[in-house]
C-alpha cells in the first residue's frame, strides 16, 4: 500500500511539470465540474478563503516585526506604522548579550547533528528490516511501529532522572543523544528501502565478492538519496519543533533551543513586568525563516514522507 | 537465506536496538519502578526523606485524583469537538483541490501547508498575540463588528486554543487525505458522470468512502497529540495564568508533579497511567473504525 501511494505521489509530481501533462488532459475530458463556471468560481473562493486564514497570522507576525513598542499597541494591526525592523533585530540581537544567537545555533546543533546521527541509524536499520531476514526482526519492527504510542511524558521524565544519574542534564548530549534514536525515522527507511534496493542488486554485489559494509555504504547509501533527504528533512523538523525534551532537560539559559528561549521571553512580562513582546515576536518570525527556507527547498521530499507516513 | 548472511543482517540493526534498549525500554522500566515509590519525610522531615515501597498505592491516588482525571476528561471533549471540525474542514479542501486542475491544486496546497512549516511553539506565541486585546488585531475587529470577545476568558479559552490547533492542523490533514483522493481510480468518475451523478453525489458516494482509511489515521495521530497537549497551554499560561490553571491538561499535571512538586514517584504512575489510556483509547478507536470499513 506504501509503495503504491509512493509512487502515485511521485508519479503526480513529475507528471505536473510538462505543461502537456495532466493538465491538459483534464481539460479535454468532459469533467462536468469544470465545465460549469460557477461551480469552478465556488470552489476557487473556497480556496482562496482557506489560504487567506493560514496566512493571516503570518501576514501579520511580519507587520507586527516591523513596528516599534508604540506603534505595535496603538496603530492598527492590519497595516504598517513606522518601519522599525532593523531596531527590532538590533535590540533581538543584543539582548542579553546576544543570548538569540546562542540559541539559534544550539537549535541547529541539535536539530543538524542529531538528525544527521538518527538518519544514519534509521537507513543501516532500516535497510536490516528490510533486505534481510533475521530471527527476531519481527519484534524489533513491531517494537518500531508500537513506540509511536508511548506518550512523551512516559519516556521524558525517567530519561530525565537517568540523565541527572550520569552528569548529563544541562549539557547538549541530553538533547543530542534522544535524536539518535527515533522509530519513526526506522519506518521510513524501511519502507524506502523495500521500494528502491532490488534483491537481484545485492546478490549480483556478493557474487562479486563485496562485503556487506561494502554494499551498504557505497551502494545502498547512494541509491537512498532521496530516501534519506526525506528521512533527515522529517527528523530536523521535528528536533528543531522539539519543547517538552529541552523543556525537561535542559536548565541553563546557555543550552537552550529558540523555542524554549522564545517561551521564557514570551513568559517574562508575567514574571518580570518587563515587556518583551516585540523581541519575542520579531524572534518569532526569525526562527521561522530557516524553516521556510528549508522545506520550500526540500519540498518534494517532505511531502512525500508527509504522506508516506500517513499511508501505510 | 544463508546462515552468516542473516547475523549480517541483524548487525545493522544493532545500533538502534542498543539505542532504543537505552532510551525507550529502560525508561519506561525505571517508570513503572519509581512508580511504585513514594518519597516519605521521617521524624517531622529532620531525619531527611527516604524512599519507601508503596506497591500500587501511586496508582490508586491516580485515579481517584480530581485534577487528573478532570483534566484528562477535559481534553478528551475537547478533541471529541475539535478533530471532526478540523477534518471536516481538510476534507472539504482536499475535495476542492481535487476539482480544479493539478498546477491549481499546487499552488495552494503550497500556500495552505504554511501553518504546518511554523513550530508548534512558534505558532502558539503568533496567537495568543493574535488573541491579546492589546496588540492583536482581533480584539478591535471585534468590536468594528459589534463583538466584545475576550479570548482569555474561561469560556473563551478552549476554542481560541481550538482554532491555533485547527489552524496548524489543516494543512497536513488536507495532504494525507488529498494524497488518498489521488488514488481513486479516475475511471469511477467517468462511469459515475455517464450514469447521471452530480459532482455532489460523486465526491459523497465515491470520494469520502475511498479516503476513509485516510481518515481514520488522521483521526487517530490527531486523538494521540490531543491526549498530550502541552505546548499550547503552556503558552496560554504564560498570558492568562488564571484560566489556564497548572493542571490543565495531563501532561502539565505530570510535569507540574515532577519538577515543582518534586514528587517523581507520583508522577511516574500519571505518565504510565496516561500511556494505558492513550494505549486503550487508540485501540478501541482503530477497532470502532476499522469494523465499520469491514
Amino acid at each position: 500500500m506504501a509503495l503504491t501511494e509512493n509512487r502515485k505521489e511521485k508519479g503526480a509530481e513529475t507528471a505536473a511539470v510538462p505543461p502537456n501533462g495532466p493538465a491538459v488532459r483534464r481539460r479535454t475530458r468532459p469533467d462536468p465540474a469544470a465545465r460549469s463556471r460557477g461551480g469552478q468560481r465556488f470552489i476557487l473562493v473556497g480556496l482562496v478563503l482557506a489560504s487567506a486564514y493560514s496566512l493571516f497570522p503570518v501576514y501579520w507576525l511580519i507587520i507586527a516585526a516591523t513596528k516599534d513598542r508604540v506603534g505595535l499597541y496603538q496603530s492598527n494591526g492590519l497595516w504598517f506604522s513606522g518601519f522599525h525592523l532593523w531596531e527590532n533585530l538590533q535590540q533581538v540581537f543584543t539582548y542579553e548579550d546576544g543570548i538569540f544567537l546562542r540559541w539559534t545555533a544550539n537549535s541547529f546543533l541539535y536539530a543538524g547533528v542529531g538528525s544527521l546521527g538518527g538518519t544514519l541509524i534509521a537507513l543501516l536499520t532500516g535497510y536490516g528490516l528490510a533486505r534481510f531476514d533475521f530471527p527476531g526482526r519481527g519484534v524489533v519492527f513491531a517494537a518500531v511501529v508500537g513506540s509511536f504510542l508511548i506518550p512523551i511524558a512516559l519516556l521524558t521524565l525517567p530519561l530525565y532522572l537517568m540523565f541527572s544519574e550520569i552528569g548529563l542534564v544541562d549539557t547538549p548530549w541530553a538533547m543530542l543523544i534522544p535524536c539518535l534514536i527515533n522509530p519513526f525515522s526506522v519506518y521510513l527507511a524501511k519502507v524506502y528501502t523495500e521500494a528502491t534496493i532490488p534483491f537481484e542488486l545485492l546478490e549480483a554485489a556478493r557474487i562479486d565478492g563485496a562485503g556487506e559494509l561494502r554494499i551498504f555504504f557505497s551502494i545502498v547509501l547512494r541509491m537512498m538519496t532521496t530516501g534519506g533527504a526525506t528521512v533527515f528533512l522529517l527528523a530536523f523538523v521535528n528536533t528543531w519543533n522539539a519543547f517538552f525534551l529541552p523543556l525537561t532537560v535542559l536548565r541553563g539559559e546557555e543550552n537552550w533551543t529558540l523555542n524554549l528561549g522564545l517561551y521564557n521571553w514570551s513568559g517574562k512580562r508575567l514574571e518580570s513586568g518587563i515587556d518583551v513582546t516585540s523581541l519575542v515576536l520579531t524572534g518569532a518570525l526569525l526562527s521561522i525563516i530557516p524553516m521556510a527556507i528549508m522545506m520550500v527547498a526540500m519540498r518534494r521530499y517532505w511531502r512525500s514522507g508527509v504522506t508516506l507516513g500517513a499511508l501505510k | 537465506m544463508i546462515r552468516s548472511l542473516r547475523w549480517k543482517g541483524a548487525a545493522f540493526t544493532v545500533p538502534f536496538q542498543l539505542g532504543f534498549v537505552f532510551l525507550y525500554l529502560l525508561p519506561i522500566g525505571y517508570a513503572v519502578y519509581q512508580s511504585l515509590y513514594l518519597q516519605k519525610q521521617s521524624g517531622l522531615g529532620l531525619g531527611g526523606a527516604t524512599r519507601e515501597f508503596v506497591g500500587l498505592e501511586n496508582y490508586q491516588q491516580g485515579l481517584t485524583d480530581s485534577a487528573f482525571m478532570t483534566s484528562i476528561l477535559r481534553v478528551v471533549l475537547f478533541a471529541c469537538v475539535q478533530i471532526p471540525f478540523m477534518l471536516l474542514i481538510s476534507l472539504v479542501l482536499a475535495l476542492l483541490l481535487d476539482a480544479v486542475t493539478s498546477k491549481v491544486a499546487g499552488r495552494f496546497r503550497i500556500l495552505l501547508l504554511v501553518p504546518y512549516m511554523i513550530p508548534g511553539v512558534v505558532a502558539a506565541i503568533v496567537w495568543v498575540n493574535l488573541y491579546s486585546p492589546e496588540v492583536g488585531p482581533l480584539t478591535p475587529l471585534g468590536e468594528l463588528f459589534g463583538f466584545d470577545w475576550n479570548f482569555f476568558a474561561p469560556s473563551m479559552v478552549w476554542p481560541a486554543i481550538g482554532n491555533l490547533l485547527t489552524w496548524h492542523g489543516i494543512g497536513y490533514n488536507m495532504v494525507i487525505i488529498y494524497a488518498a483522493l489521488q488514488g481513486v481510480p479516475r475511471e469511477l468518475f467517468e462511469a459515475a458522470r455517464l450514469d447521471g451523478a452530480s459532482e455532489m453525489r460523486i465526491a459523497l458516494s465515491i470520494k469520502i468512502p475511498f479516503v476513509r482509511g485516510a481518515l481514520v489515521l488522521t483521526a487517530l495521530l490527531s486523538i494521540i497529540q490531543m491526549l498530550q497537549i502541552f505546548n499550547e497551554p503552556a503558552l496560554f499560561r504564560n498570558v492568562t495564568p488564571q484560566t489556564v490553571s497548572d493542571s490543565f491538561t495531563p501532561i502539565m499535571i505530570i510535569y507540574n508533579q515532577a519538577f515543582n512538586a518534586g514528587n517523581y514517584h507520583y508522577a511516574a504512575a500519571l505518565s504510565v497511567l496516561l500511556a494505558l489510556i492513550l494505549g486503550v483509547a487508540s485501540f478501541v478507536f482503530y477497532r470502532l473504525t476499522s469494523r465499520e470499513v469491514d
